[in-house]
Protein backbone atom coordinates (compact mmCIF):
# COMPACT_ATOMS: atom_id res chain seq x y z
CA UNK A 1 0.00 0.00 0.00
CA UNK A 2 1.25 2.90 -1.22
CA UNK A 3 2.20 5.77 1.62
CA UNK A 4 0.82 9.60 1.06
CA UNK A 5 2.18 12.41 3.53
CA UNK A 6 -0.84 15.22 3.63
CA UNK A 7 0.54 18.70 4.95
CA UNK A 8 -1.88 21.05 5.34
CA UNK A 9 -3.76 22.53 8.51
CA UNK A 10 -7.46 22.55 7.16
CA UNK A 11 -8.55 20.06 9.32
CA UNK A 12 -11.97 19.66 7.38
CA UNK A 13 -9.78 18.80 4.06
CA UNK A 14 -7.68 16.12 6.17
CA UNK A 15 -11.45 14.56 7.03
CA UNK A 16 -12.49 14.35 3.31
CA UNK A 17 -8.90 13.22 2.05
CA UNK A 18 -8.58 10.93 4.38
CA UNK A 19 -11.61 8.81 3.59
CA UNK A 20 -11.30 8.99 0.07
CA UNK A 21 -8.11 8.20 0.01
CA UNK A 22 -8.45 5.28 2.08
CA UNK A 23 -10.85 4.04 -0.27
CA UNK A 24 -8.44 4.34 -3.32
CA UNK A 25 -6.50 2.11 -0.63
CA UNK A 26 -3.81 4.39 -0.02
CA UNK A 27 -2.37 5.14 3.02
CA UNK A 28 -2.39 8.61 4.30
CA UNK A 29 -0.17 10.32 7.28
CA UNK A 30 -1.47 13.65 8.32
CA UNK A 31 0.40 16.83 9.26
CA UNK A 32 -1.53 20.33 10.32
CA UNK A 33 1.50 22.10 10.09
CA UNK A 34 4.79 22.77 8.18
CA UNK A 35 7.30 21.15 11.24
CA UNK A 36 5.53 18.45 11.59
CA UNK A 37 5.15 17.81 7.94
CA UNK A 38 9.14 18.05 7.51
CA UNK A 39 9.74 15.44 10.46
CA UNK A 40 7.14 13.11 9.24
CA UNK A 41 8.51 13.55 5.59
CA UNK A 42 11.88 11.75 7.41
CA UNK A 43 10.42 9.60 9.64
CA UNK A 44 7.46 7.93 7.43
CA UNK A 45 9.33 7.61 4.17
CA UNK A 46 5.95 8.56 2.30
CA UNK A 47 5.61 7.63 -1.81
CA UNK A 48 4.63 11.16 -1.89
CA UNK A 49 3.89 14.54 -0.65
CA UNK A 50 0.93 16.18 -1.05
CA UNK A 51 1.60 20.17 0.66
CA UNK A 52 0.00 23.14 1.36
CA UNK A 53 1.48 26.39 1.06
CA UNK A 54 0.09 28.99 3.55
CA UNK A 55 0.85 26.65 6.52
CA UNK A 56 1.51 27.46 10.20
CA UNK A 57 5.20 27.26 12.18
CA UNK A 58 7.00 26.68 8.64
CA UNK A 59 5.59 27.75 5.53
CA UNK A 60 4.59 25.32 2.33
CA UNK A 61 8.00 27.26 -0.03
CA UNK A 62 9.83 26.54 3.54
CA UNK A 63 8.72 23.19 3.70
CA UNK A 64 9.65 22.31 -0.19
CA UNK A 65 13.00 23.88 0.31
CA UNK A 66 14.06 21.91 3.08
CA UNK A 67 13.02 18.69 1.47
CA UNK A 68 14.49 18.92 -1.61
CA UNK A 69 17.76 20.08 0.21
CA UNK A 70 17.64 16.82 2.38
CA UNK A 71 18.92 13.71 0.54
CA UNK A 72 16.70 11.63 2.51
CA UNK A 73 13.67 13.39 1.00
CA UNK A 74 14.88 14.63 -2.35
CA UNK A 75 13.34 12.10 -4.40
CA UNK A 76 9.73 11.83 -3.28
CA UNK A 77 7.30 13.64 -5.13
CA UNK A 78 5.66 16.51 -4.66
CA UNK A 79 1.71 17.63 -5.19
CA UNK A 80 1.36 21.42 -4.84
CA UNK A 81 -2.34 21.76 -3.33
CA UNK A 82 -2.83 25.27 -2.67
CA UNK A 83 -5.26 28.14 -3.20
CA UNK A 84 -2.33 30.84 -4.40
CA UNK A 85 -2.46 31.49 -7.84
CA UNK A 86 -0.34 34.01 -9.01
CA UNK A 87 2.17 33.36 -11.47
CA UNK A 88 5.36 34.21 -9.71
CA UNK A 89 4.27 31.47 -6.77
CA UNK A 90 3.42 28.80 -9.63
CA UNK A 91 7.11 29.29 -10.77
CA UNK A 92 8.48 29.71 -7.21
CA UNK A 93 7.60 26.51 -6.25
CA UNK A 94 8.55 24.64 -9.75
CA UNK A 95 11.51 25.65 -9.28
CA UNK A 96 11.95 24.68 -5.78
CA UNK A 97 10.90 21.31 -7.02
CA UNK A 98 7.81 20.50 -6.95
CA UNK A 99 5.81 17.45 -9.48
CA UNK A 100 2.63 19.05 -9.64
CA UNK A 101 1.39 22.31 -8.47
CA UNK A 102 -2.99 22.23 -8.54
CA UNK A 103 -5.15 25.28 -7.71
CA UNK A 104 -7.42 24.02 -5.78
CA UNK A 105 -10.66 26.08 -6.41
CA UNK A 106 -9.57 25.15 -10.04
CA UNK A 107 -9.88 21.36 -9.42
CA UNK A 108 -12.62 18.69 -8.41
CA UNK A 109 -11.63 16.54 -6.10
CA UNK A 110 -11.71 13.46 -8.47
CA UNK A 111 -9.48 15.24 -10.96
CA UNK A 112 -6.73 15.90 -8.02
CA UNK A 113 -7.28 12.04 -6.47
CA UNK A 114 -6.84 11.05 -10.41
CA UNK A 115 -3.07 13.59 -10.67
CA UNK A 116 -1.99 11.82 -7.22
CA UNK A 117 -2.97 8.21 -8.85
CA UNK A 118 -0.78 9.47 -12.00
CA UNK A 119 1.49 10.42 -9.89
CA UNK A 120 2.05 7.90 -7.55
CA UNK A 121 0.73 5.09 -9.06
CA UNK A 122 -2.26 2.51 -7.76
CA UNK B 1 -25.33 68.10 -18.41
CA UNK B 2 -25.33 70.89 -16.01
CA UNK B 3 -27.82 69.35 -13.44
CA UNK B 4 -25.13 66.78 -13.19
CA UNK B 5 -22.54 69.44 -13.04
CA UNK B 6 -24.06 71.11 -10.01
CA UNK B 7 -24.20 67.74 -8.74
CA UNK B 8 -20.44 66.98 -9.26
CA UNK B 9 -19.49 70.10 -7.19
CA UNK B 10 -22.20 69.54 -4.49
CA UNK B 11 -19.71 69.62 -1.50
CA UNK B 12 -21.85 67.56 0.87
CA UNK B 13 -22.57 64.95 -1.32
CA UNK B 14 -18.57 64.15 -2.32
CA UNK B 15 -18.06 64.46 1.68
CA UNK B 16 -20.84 62.06 2.28
CA UNK B 17 -19.73 60.09 -0.85
CA UNK B 18 -15.97 59.87 0.36
CA UNK B 19 -16.26 59.76 4.33
CA UNK B 20 -13.96 63.03 4.63
CA UNK B 21 -13.97 65.92 6.44
CA UNK B 22 -15.19 69.38 4.83
CA UNK B 23 -11.71 70.62 4.96
CA UNK B 24 -10.42 67.60 3.24
CA UNK B 25 -13.32 66.89 0.42
CA UNK B 26 -11.39 68.10 -2.65
CA UNK B 27 -14.57 70.07 -4.32
CA UNK B 28 -14.48 72.54 -0.86
CA UNK B 29 -10.35 72.96 -1.51
CA UNK B 30 -10.64 73.86 -4.79
CA UNK B 31 -13.92 76.44 -3.94
CA UNK B 32 -11.46 77.54 -1.46
CA UNK B 33 -8.33 77.41 -3.84
CA UNK B 34 -10.44 79.53 -6.32
CA UNK B 35 -11.35 82.37 -3.93
CA UNK B 36 -8.03 82.25 -2.79
CA UNK B 37 -6.42 82.81 -6.33
CA UNK B 38 -8.94 85.33 -7.39
CA UNK B 39 -8.59 87.31 -4.07
CA UNK B 40 -4.40 87.29 -4.47
CA UNK B 41 -4.44 88.63 -7.63
CA UNK B 42 -6.78 91.85 -7.11
CA UNK B 43 -4.93 92.20 -3.21
CA UNK B 44 -1.51 91.64 -5.77
CA UNK B 45 -3.13 94.27 -8.27
CA UNK B 46 -4.35 96.66 -5.72
CA UNK B 47 -1.21 96.92 -3.38
CA UNK B 48 0.84 96.32 -6.65
CA UNK B 49 -0.57 99.96 -8.28
CA UNK B 50 0.05 101.94 -4.72
CA UNK B 51 3.08 100.69 -4.06
CA UNK B 52 4.94 100.67 -7.59
CA UNK B 53 7.73 102.74 -6.47
CA UNK B 54 8.64 100.71 -3.82
CA UNK B 55 9.74 97.27 -5.36
CA UNK B 56 10.66 95.40 -2.62
CA UNK B 57 7.13 96.20 -0.65
CA UNK B 58 5.64 94.44 -4.07
CA UNK B 59 8.16 91.24 -3.68
CA UNK B 60 7.58 90.77 -0.20
CA UNK B 61 3.61 90.78 -0.54
CA UNK B 62 3.49 88.75 -3.94
CA UNK B 63 6.09 86.25 -2.17
CA UNK B 64 4.11 86.18 0.49
CA UNK B 65 1.03 85.19 -0.99
CA UNK B 66 2.65 82.51 -3.05
CA UNK B 67 3.57 80.89 -0.25
CA UNK B 68 -0.42 80.59 0.88
CA UNK B 69 -1.26 79.38 -3.16
CA UNK B 70 1.48 76.84 -2.36
CA UNK B 71 0.03 75.75 1.19
CA UNK B 72 -3.06 75.09 0.34
CA UNK B 73 -1.95 73.24 -3.58
CA UNK B 74 0.44 71.04 -0.99
CA UNK B 75 -3.04 70.26 1.48
CA UNK B 76 -5.05 69.45 -1.92
CA UNK B 77 -2.69 67.34 -3.25
CA UNK B 78 -2.43 65.61 0.44
CA UNK B 79 -6.61 65.14 0.09
CA UNK B 80 -6.03 63.62 -3.19
CA UNK B 81 -3.64 60.99 -2.13
CA UNK B 82 -6.06 60.26 0.44
CA UNK B 83 -8.63 59.60 -1.49
CA UNK B 84 -6.35 57.17 -3.80
CA UNK B 85 -5.21 55.44 -0.48
CA UNK B 86 -8.31 54.51 0.37
CA UNK B 87 -8.95 53.31 -3.24
CA UNK B 88 -5.73 50.65 -3.18
CA UNK B 89 -7.17 49.82 0.48
CA UNK B 90 -10.75 48.90 -0.63
CA UNK B 91 -9.02 46.59 -3.45
CA UNK B 92 -6.56 44.94 -1.35
CA UNK B 93 -9.32 44.30 0.93
CA UNK B 94 -11.10 42.84 -1.62
CA UNK B 95 -8.23 40.67 -2.59
CA UNK B 96 -7.64 38.98 1.02
CA UNK B 97 -11.18 38.39 1.92
CA UNK B 98 -11.18 36.93 -1.62
CA UNK B 99 -8.55 34.86 -1.37
CA UNK B 100 -9.47 33.78 2.31
CA UNK B 101 -13.03 32.54 1.06
CA UNK B 102 -11.41 30.50 -1.31
CA UNK B 103 -10.36 27.80 0.96
CA UNK B 104 -13.39 27.44 3.08
CA UNK B 105 -15.36 27.33 -0.18
CA UNK B 106 -13.04 24.61 -1.58
CA UNK B 107 -13.85 22.43 1.07
CA UNK B 108 -17.13 22.62 0.77
CA UNK B 109 -16.93 21.84 -2.76
CA UNK B 110 -15.30 18.72 -2.49
CA UNK B 111 -17.39 17.41 0.41
CA UNK B 112 -20.40 18.07 -1.63
CA UNK B 113 -18.72 15.85 -3.99
CA UNK B 114 -17.95 13.30 -1.65
CA UNK B 115 -21.67 13.23 -0.66
CA UNK B 116 -22.79 13.32 -4.03
CA UNK B 117 -20.33 10.53 -6.09
CA UNK B 118 -21.83 8.04 -3.33
CA UNK B 119 -18.73 7.88 -1.93
CA UNK B 120 -19.90 7.94 1.74
CA UNK B 121 -22.90 5.72 1.33
CA UNK B 122 -25.90 5.43 -1.24
CA UNK B 123 -27.98 8.88 -1.79
CA UNK B 124 -31.25 8.26 -2.32
CA UNK B 125 -32.75 10.74 -5.17
CA UNK B 126 -34.25 13.98 -2.50
CA UNK B 127 -30.59 13.91 -1.35
CA UNK B 128 -29.55 14.11 -4.83
CA UNK B 129 -31.55 17.17 -5.63
CA UNK B 130 -30.39 19.10 -2.20
CA UNK B 131 -27.28 17.83 -2.89
CA UNK B 132 -27.43 19.48 -6.55
CA UNK B 133 -28.62 23.06 -5.41
CA UNK B 134 -25.85 22.94 -2.86
CA UNK B 135 -23.15 22.30 -5.12
CA UNK B 136 -24.86 24.78 -8.32
CA UNK B 137 -24.63 27.27 -4.85
CA UNK B 138 -21.22 26.75 -4.03
CA UNK B 139 -20.44 27.32 -7.50
CA UNK B 140 -22.40 30.50 -7.83
CA UNK B 141 -20.12 31.50 -4.82
CA UNK B 142 -16.98 30.70 -6.48
CA UNK B 143 -17.75 32.63 -9.55
CA UNK B 144 -18.27 35.76 -7.45
CA UNK B 145 -15.02 35.10 -5.69
CA UNK B 146 -13.02 34.59 -8.88
CA UNK B 147 -14.94 37.91 -10.32
CA UNK B 148 -13.62 39.75 -7.25
CA UNK B 149 -10.17 38.22 -7.60
CA UNK B 150 -10.07 39.39 -11.40
CA UNK B 151 -11.33 42.96 -10.66
CA UNK B 152 -8.96 43.49 -7.76
CA UNK B 153 -5.80 41.99 -9.94
CA UNK B 154 -7.01 44.80 -13.03
CA UNK B 155 -7.05 47.26 -10.17
CA UNK B 156 -3.87 46.79 -8.57
CA UNK B 157 -2.76 46.09 -12.43
CA UNK B 158 -0.74 42.36 -10.98
CA UNK B 159 -2.40 40.67 -13.91
CA UNK B 160 0.41 39.43 -15.78
CA UNK B 161 -1.17 37.03 -18.65
CA UNK B 162 0.90 35.36 -20.63
CA UNK B 163 0.85 35.70 -24.14
CA UNK B 164 -0.15 32.59 -26.68
CA UNK B 165 -0.59 32.33 -30.13
CA UNK B 166 -4.13 30.60 -30.82
CA UNK B 167 -6.95 30.93 -33.10
CA UNK B 168 -9.68 32.90 -32.31
CA UNK B 169 -12.59 31.24 -34.35
CA UNK B 170 -11.29 28.16 -32.64
CA UNK B 171 -11.64 29.55 -28.62
CA UNK B 172 -15.40 31.22 -29.43
CA UNK B 173 -15.82 27.27 -30.67
CA UNK B 174 -14.85 25.83 -27.92
CA UNK B 175 -16.79 28.68 -25.56
CA UNK B 176 -19.86 28.28 -27.31
CA UNK B 177 -19.82 24.34 -27.29
CA UNK B 178 -18.70 24.67 -23.48
CA UNK B 179 -21.91 26.50 -23.13
CA UNK B 180 -24.03 24.03 -25.02
CA UNK B 181 -25.90 22.26 -22.46
CA UNK B 182 -26.72 26.19 -20.80
CA UNK B 183 -28.12 27.63 -24.18
CA UNK B 184 -29.94 24.40 -25.26
CA UNK B 185 -32.13 23.75 -22.29
CA UNK B 186 -33.11 27.04 -22.43
CA UNK B 187 -34.39 26.76 -26.08
CA UNK B 188 -31.72 29.59 -28.05
CA UNK B 189 -30.01 28.79 -31.14
CA UNK B 190 -26.30 30.36 -31.74
CA UNK B 191 -25.40 30.96 -35.17
CA UNK B 192 -21.45 31.54 -35.34
CA UNK B 193 -19.73 33.13 -38.56
CA UNK B 194 -16.47 33.72 -38.64
CA UNK B 195 -14.28 35.09 -42.04
CA UNK B 196 -12.13 32.10 -43.28
CA UNK B 197 -8.37 32.20 -43.29
CA UNK B 198 -7.90 34.71 -40.38
CA UNK B 199 -4.37 34.30 -38.62
CA UNK B 200 -3.76 33.79 -35.73
CA UNK B 201 -4.27 35.92 -32.51
CA UNK B 202 -1.39 36.73 -30.49
CA UNK B 203 -3.22 37.64 -26.50
CA UNK B 204 -3.38 35.71 -23.14
CA UNK B 205 -5.40 33.05 -24.04
CA UNK B 206 -7.24 33.38 -20.37
CA UNK B 207 -8.21 36.83 -20.98
CA UNK B 208 -9.80 36.78 -23.95
CA UNK B 209 -11.52 33.32 -22.86
CA UNK B 210 -12.67 35.43 -20.28
CA UNK B 211 -14.24 38.20 -22.35
CA UNK B 212 -16.13 35.94 -24.58
CA UNK B 213 -17.35 33.74 -21.82
CA UNK B 214 -18.95 36.82 -19.90
CA UNK B 215 -20.33 38.35 -23.26
CA UNK B 216 -22.09 34.68 -24.51
CA UNK B 217 -23.18 34.06 -20.75
CA UNK B 218 -24.93 37.82 -20.48
CA UNK B 219 -26.45 37.13 -24.16
CA UNK B 220 -27.91 33.58 -23.11
CA UNK B 221 -28.88 34.89 -19.61
CA UNK B 222 -30.34 37.83 -20.85
CA UNK B 223 -32.70 35.94 -23.30
CA UNK B 224 -36.19 35.46 -22.34
CA UNK B 225 -38.18 31.89 -23.82
CA UNK B 226 -36.74 30.87 -27.71
CA UNK B 227 -33.89 33.25 -29.01
CA UNK B 228 -31.06 33.06 -31.63
CA UNK B 229 -27.44 34.81 -30.94
CA UNK B 230 -25.43 35.45 -33.86
CA UNK B 231 -21.64 35.51 -33.60
CA UNK B 232 -19.79 37.59 -35.87
CA UNK B 233 -16.00 37.50 -36.21
CA UNK B 234 -14.14 38.74 -39.44
CA UNK B 235 -10.82 41.03 -40.19
CA UNK B 236 -11.71 45.03 -40.59
CA UNK B 237 -8.51 46.95 -41.60
CA UNK B 238 -5.75 45.72 -39.57
CA UNK B 239 -8.18 44.31 -36.45
CA UNK B 240 -10.23 41.60 -35.15
CA UNK B 241 -13.61 42.20 -35.45
CA UNK B 242 -15.86 40.96 -32.94
CA UNK B 243 -19.83 41.10 -32.88
CA UNK B 244 -22.55 39.34 -30.44
CA UNK B 245 -26.02 39.80 -30.94
CA UNK B 246 -28.29 38.59 -29.13
CA UNK B 247 -32.91 38.81 -29.57
CA UNK B 248 -32.95 39.41 -25.02
CA UNK B 249 -34.41 41.78 -22.99
CA UNK B 250 -31.69 44.92 -24.23
CA UNK B 251 -30.59 47.61 -21.69
CA UNK B 252 -32.91 50.30 -20.98
CA UNK B 253 -32.07 53.70 -22.30
CA UNK B 254 -31.28 55.57 -19.18
CA UNK B 255 -29.26 52.81 -18.01
CA UNK B 256 -26.73 52.33 -21.45
CA UNK B 257 -24.23 54.55 -19.60
CA UNK B 258 -23.45 52.90 -16.94
CA UNK B 259 -23.10 49.29 -17.89
CA UNK B 260 -19.80 49.25 -18.08
CA UNK B 261 -19.14 50.63 -14.65
CA UNK B 262 -18.47 48.38 -11.15
CA UNK B 263 -21.48 46.80 -9.59
CA UNK B 264 -23.76 48.44 -11.67
CA UNK B 265 -27.13 46.26 -12.81
CA UNK B 266 -29.51 47.47 -15.22
CA UNK B 267 -33.13 47.63 -13.51
CA UNK B 268 -34.89 45.39 -16.10
CA UNK B 269 -32.30 42.61 -15.38
CA UNK B 270 -32.91 43.19 -11.48
CA UNK B 271 -36.48 42.08 -12.06
CA UNK B 272 -35.68 38.89 -13.82
CA UNK B 273 -32.23 38.17 -12.19
CA UNK B 274 -31.11 37.78 -8.80
CA UNK B 275 -27.95 36.09 -9.57
CA UNK B 276 -24.50 38.18 -10.69
CA UNK B 277 -23.05 41.23 -8.98
CA UNK B 278 -22.64 43.46 -12.24
CA UNK B 279 -18.82 43.00 -12.50
CA UNK B 280 -18.90 40.91 -15.62
CA UNK B 281 -18.73 44.21 -18.21
CA UNK B 282 -16.64 45.63 -16.29
CA UNK B 283 -13.61 43.16 -16.53
CA UNK B 284 -14.73 42.52 -20.06
CA UNK B 285 -14.14 46.07 -20.98
CA UNK B 286 -11.14 46.58 -18.99
CA UNK B 287 -9.66 43.36 -20.29
CA UNK B 288 -10.49 44.76 -23.86
CA UNK B 289 -8.64 48.13 -23.28
CA UNK B 290 -5.90 46.00 -21.51
CA UNK B 291 -5.39 44.00 -24.95
CA UNK B 292 -5.30 47.14 -26.97
CA UNK B 293 -8.88 47.19 -28.02
CA UNK B 294 -12.46 49.15 -28.14
CA UNK B 295 -15.67 47.70 -27.15
CA UNK B 296 -19.33 49.54 -27.75
CA UNK B 297 -23.00 48.35 -28.23
CA UNK B 298 -25.91 49.27 -29.37
CA UNK B 299 -29.21 47.70 -26.94
CA UNK B 300 -32.89 48.68 -27.37
CA UNK B 301 -35.12 47.16 -24.52
CA UNK B 302 -37.26 44.46 -25.34
CA UNK B 303 -35.82 43.54 -28.81
CA UNK B 304 -32.19 42.85 -27.35
CA UNK B 305 -28.60 43.94 -27.70
CA UNK B 306 -25.33 43.91 -29.85
CA UNK B 307 -21.96 44.03 -28.51
CA UNK B 308 -18.77 44.75 -30.86
CA UNK B 309 -14.79 44.61 -29.93
CA UNK B 310 -11.97 45.21 -31.73
CA UNK B 311 -8.42 43.72 -31.02
CA UNK B 312 -5.35 44.48 -32.99
CA UNK B 313 -3.66 41.88 -35.13
CA UNK B 314 0.16 41.83 -34.19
Amino acid sequence: MKKILFIEDESALQKTFDDILRQENYEITPALDGEIGLSLAKSAKPDLILLDLILPKLNGFEVLKRLKEDKETKEIPVIVLTNLEEMADIERALELGATTYLVKANYSLKEVIEKIKKTVGE
Amino acid sequence: MSRDFFSKANIFDSVKRYGLPIWQSPQFLFLIMGVVTITTTIITYTIGSRYIDDPSTVTLVVFSLTIILFVFSFIITKSFEKLVDAARMKTEFISVVSHQLRSPLTNLKWIIEVFASGGLGQIDEKQTKYLTILKENSDRMTDLINDLITVSRIETKTFLPQKTEFSFPGLIKMVISEFKSFYESRNIEIKFQTQENLQKISVSHDLLKMVIVNLLDNAIRYTRGRGIIEIGLEKRRKKFYFEIKDSGVGIPREDQKYIFQKFFRSSNILRYQTRGIGLGLYIVKSIIEKLGGTIWFKSQEGVGSTFWFTLPIK
